[in-house]
């Protein structure tokens, strides 16, 4: 016999996603975004910015789970995390 | 338009003036996280902006009372704390809070904090400690830890420096905690909390500065030394003052130390008032009941 362990409200159950959106010509590139983030979903880019820095972007755009630390820690105002409704995600993965 | 040229915002830009910006503060710099902790928290504390006062002093972490888009007070050198209890006491409906850096508020301000503490004056003051007077050049201050090296300790401090947390504490705050710029979630809610309580509340906030002290001290970029503070910080809550100094590249104890309740300026000057002529002052409004208390009154 087999159980099968189900949340009684797992149909309406969200996943928690996030957006990453960032004011690449604010970076300064001092990678504390990069390096706090729990899942590693930022890196810098190779393109320069207005004051010559490499601003980062979201590499792992799919790992983001809406944490909001990249957006509290960047000292440069330059990150905000905007929460992903379930419908969006859906959206998103027919194209990932 | 923003400083970029484009429309592109963010959210906390409603608080900030723009056309301060971009601010001065080095890549690597933690004064802007701090700042976004200290706007952050004051959105979630749900106090009414336009009772806000910021008030600071000189050096890097002075340019915060220019760059919020709030009512705000850039004072001269060591004066923001007088200047805030003065703002306090004639209009005690405003939250004040005084945001300010280590050589401001301890060396030069040094007398002001030791006694608006002790008159248990209103306010909310956020410290940002990055050990010495990173505009100046980095000398070194009140905050240095003993052996760091700075421009004017090029062969290692050899002053013994303040525990901040014990300076307020004996002086008598009513609410004392300790974060670095690297907590930033933790340092957004002590900071709501702070806000939402009375009385003198000392908060301080530990803080990179690459360009002037770590370079010196062998952690030369920002990065650098927030990972310096994730690997050494110890969550301390309720931690005895006295026990929490700072030695150089040693570990950090953080969290909340203090938290009681005890008469504020206001109260003991109402009751006067009263007493001898029948009179009180408008009534401070600006508190909330939500502030958790833990601790009792000092004996
Ligand atoms: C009366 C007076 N003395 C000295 C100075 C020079 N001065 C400007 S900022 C500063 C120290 C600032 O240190 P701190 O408060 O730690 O700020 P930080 O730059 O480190 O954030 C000094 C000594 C001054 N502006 N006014
Ligand atoms: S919100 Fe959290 S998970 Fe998403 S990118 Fe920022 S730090 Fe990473
Ligand atoms: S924290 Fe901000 S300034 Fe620093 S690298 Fe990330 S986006 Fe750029
Ligand atoms: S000198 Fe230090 S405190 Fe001042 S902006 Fe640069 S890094 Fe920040
Ligand atoms: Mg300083």
């Amino acid at each position: 016999m087999k159980y099968w362990r189900k949340t009684l409200d797992q149909d309406q159950v969200k996943p928690i996603r996030g957006r990453v959106e960032v004011l690449k010509d604010r970076c300064k590139q001092c990678r504390f975004c990069i390096d706090f983030c729990p899942k590693q979903v930022l890196e810098e880019s190779t393109e320069f910015n207005r004051k010559g820095y490499h601003p980062v972007y979201a590499a792992l755009p799919n790992e983001c789970v809406n944490c909001g630390l990249c957006e509290l820690i960047c000292p440069e105002f330059a990150i905000s995390v905007v929460p992903l409704e379930e419908e969006e995600v859906k959206e998103e993965a027919r194209y990932v | 338009m923003n400083q970029n040229g484009s429309e592109q915002k963010h959210y906390i830009d409603q608080y900030l003036r723009e056309d301060r910006m971009p601010h001065i503060w080095c890549p690597g710099c933690g004064l802007g996280s701090i700042l976004h902790c200290f706007l952050s928290s004051l959105i979630k504390s749900g106090i009414d902006m336009d009772k806000v006062v910021v008030v600071s002093g000189i050096g890097c972490t002075g340019r915060a009372a220019g760059y919020v888009k709030l009512d705000s007070f850039h004072t001269t050198h060591g004066r923001a704390i007088p200047f805030a209890t003065g703002l306090k006491i004639a209009n005690p409906e405003l939250q004040v809070v005084v945001f300010s850096g280590d050589g401001d508020l301890i060396a030069i301000g040094g007398n002001h904090l030791i006694h608006a503490a002790r008159r248990n004056i209103d306010m909310t003051v956020i410290c940002v400690n990055n050990f010495n007077y990173g505009m100046t050049g980095g000398q070194l201050g009140p905050t240095t830890p003993l052996g760091a090296r700075t421009q004017t300790s090029p062969i290692g401090n050899y002053e013994r420096p303040f525990s901040l947390p014990y300076l307020a504490a004996a002086s008598g705050a009513v609410y004392v905690a300790r974060w670095t710029s690297m907590h930033v979630r933790r340092l957004e809610q002590t900071i709501t909390e702070a806000l939402l309580k009375r009385g003198f509340r000392f908060i301080e906030v530990i803080a990179p500065c690459p360009t002037t002290y770590g370079r010196r001290n062998r952690q030369p970029t920002g990065l650098d030394q927030m990972r310096y503070y994730r690997e050494n910080s110890i969550i301390r809550h309720g931690a005895d003052p006295k026990d929490v100094d700072i030695d150089l590249n040693g570990k950090i104890i953080v969290g909340k130390f203090i938290d009681i309740e005890r008469p504020t300026y206001s109260d003991l000057l109402d009751e006067v008032m009263q007493r001898a002529f029948g009179t009180e002052l408008p009534k401070d409004d600006t508190s909330k009941e939500e502030a958790t208390v833990v601790g009792s009154a000092p004996k």
